[in-house]
């Protein structure tokens, strides 16, 4: 077993408790064992010390919203590399997507995640499983079946549930495991061929759009599929205003749904794509200030409940094309709290409310099914991403763990990060350039 | 002639010249624009001669890329360079290792290494070209990507009318047809604007999105107008655009029928136009379509000089590039 470790003087931030103060923290087999304010110390002795005077210490990071690639698409991402790179960037949790070859619409394809999660991931690992066999959009999958695997969602993301009837079911079904379904929100016979946010920039560049109203189409239609099932809506990567106001009137009508938001949306305009850059080519795409300043005001008023990462890694040689011909996606699990982390700088969102919406409010969707998560309480698992918020870093790919290099954030200097991530009390990424060096300060 | 002697007729590449590449018109300045129009009638000139060449582009060569089919566009360049001295060869998509998958960065890697100093490209997605230049030395002219521009048409689009106006500012130009899916117009809106012309775009509201006229920092501005007769109302230059058959399979409009009737450039609408009113084509032609067979052939018409023009105003831009590119 691990010596006990003890994470010293940080800044101890835990939205599930309502936390913000300085303190310590004991880490031992694999718990959180004890807890301090200030200069209290912990009443065993026998540790290992990691000075985190300086820097902030809170719940491992979750991300509900990652596509790690495996099995089928290996040279884009592999469930170790995948896991790395969620580590390197504070996560400790991340659920898989499962537009994979073959598609997790079965048990057997679960319980491969798991299996080699538990052999190759250095942090937690959990499936999100189909809606419909095959993600046709035509038959159910065996829910219950893949409930009992372990999924935590039904999503068939890349590919909307067109079919109102197949959602409606879907949301019907689901209740029976009260596990949420996810949808992709895009009315795909509006949006064929289209590039990147429909508007002036679209036009310049005459690359086909994809409107705002093939995002609000479809949540309106989902939204209203909740209503009628009273199954439980998750609402994948929101992007638009007009999303925003339709999750938020559903909201106060006490419909069923949470909804996400990924760090790409919060903090990227469309003005990426400029230069036709196939790295800022993601669905859905980069929109405008007005979407941001909306998207911003629904996480404060909690319109939408997380923040998840959507990270969708492709190869160098899958970006390297024409734009139209280039996939979406952003690889953004290694990125994602220095770019949020601009908008605390900004005074855009508190960093409370920032961990919140990384922490305790997924922790909240995933319901305690997989242990007590989220939270820095003892007894609870040892999940804690300790950062620097003012630490100034250059986005360099090379040193990615993911075999996604696909950031439009290259090259980029944020402000925040990872020093050490620990998963289930062990160290699995320590930002070892930044840790010597306070050392011999 | 020597290359010193080529000097004297062509106004020597100016410090003004900021491209190494030529992608769109965009970014290009009125004193540039107004570089290629001299540059262009001193080739012009060249090409009134008994013997239409000078040697100014003598050990270089050009290389035509086109994974579209292109009539005029093509043997245009080729012919500019050949009258330059350059070196000209060409390469189509169907006939390459581009239909076995190949890269469009290797395909371009590969040209030069075979030596190209010059890539000129048609490509039917937008922004090809850009990215290309990301990833080679040498310079890429694009002749046509997807619906984003066409930078050397319009060039030679504004120095015709420039010929027979004298000057383009404060001209009112309207350019009728498919403006969504159009290179050309999108070009001449930079073109024409940054020439100080008036321009009023005209279609369909389905071929013509509002965004091409709203104020903001990434287009010019120019006046949408959705009826025909209106929007020619006094206008010195008329462009007609080619329309697309296939735009009527895909929901944009209910028949091209109805599109004769609502936007075909007739002699009497053309009549709403000034007297002078010139009347421009980037061809090929859909005559009884976008245009009456009897304007494409009558005095207004100016679509052979175009293709005329086109020939020197390629040269003028390849002796331009040349001059800046390292030697």
């Amino acid at each position: 077993m691990n010596k006990a470790l003890l994470i010293k003087d940080g800044r101890t931030i835990d939205p599930s408790q309502k936390t913000d103060e300085v303190g310590s923290l004991l880490v031992a087999e694999g718990k959180i064992s004890w807890r301090g304010k200030g200069e209290e110390a912990p009443p065993e002795t026998d540790y290992e010390v990691l000075d985190a005077k300086g820097l902030v210490v809170c719940p491992g990071l979750i991300d509900l919203h990652s596509h790690l690639r495996d099995p089928g698409y290996e040279e884009k991402e592999t469930i170790a590399s995948g896991s790395r790179a969620a580590a390197r960037g504070g996560f400790t949790t991340i659920c898989c997507m499962p537009n994979t070859d073959p598609p997790l619409d079965n048990q057997t394809a679960v319980e491969y995640i798991k299996s080699t999660a538990a052999a190759e991931a250095v942090v937690r690992v959990l499936p999100i499983g189909c809606i419909s066999k095959g993600r046709k959009g035509k038959e159910l999958v065996e829910m219950g079946e893949l409930a009992a695997a372990g999924v935590i969602a039904f999503s068939d993301d890349g590919e909307p549930a067109l079919n109102s009837y197949i959602m409606r079911q879907a949301l019907d079904y689901s209740r029976a495991f009260e596990l949420p379904v996810t949808d992709h929100c895009e009315d795909t016979i509006l949006t064929e061929g289209g590039q990147m946010n429909e508007g002036v920039l679209s036009a310049k560049l005459g690359l086909r759009g994809i409107p705002n109203a093939a995002e609000d189409i479809i949540v309106a239609r989902d939204l209203a599929l909740a209503e009628l099932t009273g199954g439980w809506l998750h609402i994948a990567h929101t992007t638009t205003e007009g999303a925003v106001e339709l999750i938020r009137r559903a909201k106060e009508k006490g419909i069923n749904v949470t909804a996400e938001v990924t760090p790409h949306h919060l903090t990227l305009t469309e003005e990426r794509v400029i230069g036709y850059n196939t790295n800022a080519k993601v669905n859905p795409p980069l929109r405008t200030e007005r979407d941001i300043e909306a998207l911003i005001q629904g996480l404060n008023d909690n319109t939408i409940d997380i923040i998840a990462t959507d990270h969708a890694p492709h190869t160098e040689g899958d970006k390297l094309c024409e734009f139209a011909l280039a996939p979406f996606g952003i690889s953004g699990l290694e990125t994602a709290l220095g770019a949020l982390m601009g908008l605390v700088h900004n005074k855009k969102l508190s960093l409370t409310t920032l961990i919140a919406k990384l922490t305790y409010e997924p922790a909240k969707i995933l319901g305690g099914k997989h242990g007590q998560l989220g939270t820095l309480a003892v007894s609870a698992p040892a999940d804690i991403t300790i950062f620097d918020p003012l630490l100034e870093w250059l986005v360099d790919t090379k040193d990615f763990a993911s075999k996604g290099k696909n950031t439009p954030l290259a090259g980029e200097k944020l402000k925040g990060k990872v020093i050490v991530t620990v998963y289930g009390g062990k160290i699995v990424y320590r930002n070892d350039n930044v840790i010597l060096k306070k050392q011999s300060d | 002639m020597t290359t010193e002697q080529i000097k004297t007729v062509a106004p020597k590449p100016a410090p003004v010249w900021q491209h190494r590449h030529i992608l769109d018109i965009d970014d290009f300045s009125r004193e540039e624009i107004e570089l290629v129009f001299n540059t262009t009638q001193a080739m012009k000139e060249v090409l009134s001669r008994p013997i239409k060449r000078v040697p100014a582009l003598r050990g270089k060569t050009l290389i035509t890329l086109f994974y579209e089919a292109s009539t005029r566009t093509r043997l245009s360049f080729e012919l500019a360079a050949k009258n330059l001295g350059a070196d000209a060869a060409s390469l189509s998509a169907t006939a390459s290792s581009v239909t076995k998958g190949e890269s469009l960065i290797d395909t371009v890697s590969t040209l030069e290494a075979l030596g190209a100093d010059i890539v000129v490209m048609r490509h039917p997605h937008s922004g090809a070209p850009d990215i290309v230049t990301r990833y080679v030395e040498a310079s890429i002219i694009n002749a046509g990507d997807g619906w984003h521009a066409h930078p050397t048409q319009a060039l030679l689009d504004l120095y015709t009318i420039q010929e027979h106006k004298s000057t383009l500012k404060g001209l009112k130009a309207v350019i009728i047809g498919d403006i969504l899916h159009s290179r050309v117009a999108r070009s001449n809106i930079w073109g024409m604007t940054t020439m100080g012309m008036d321009v009023t775009l005209c279609g369909p509201p389905t071929l013509l999105p509002d965004e091409m006229g709203e104020q903001n920092h990434h287009l010019p501005p120019t006046n949408i107008e959705h009826n025909i007769e209106r929007a020619l109302d006094g206008a010195d230059a008329v462009m007609t655009l080619r329309l697309q058959l296939e735009r009527q399979q895909s929901g944009l409009l209910p028949s091209i029928r109805e599109y004769v009737q609502l936007y075909q450039l007739t002699e009497a609408r053309l009549k709403l136009a000034k007297p002078d009113a010139l009347v421009l084509h980037p061809g090929p032609v859909n005559e009884e379509i976008e245009i009456a067979p009897a304007i494409v052939h009558g005095p207004q018409s100016v679509i052979n000089e175009q293709v005329a023009n086109g020939v020197a105003v390629r040269m003028a831009l390849l002796y331009i590039l040349a001059g800046s590119q390292k030697p």
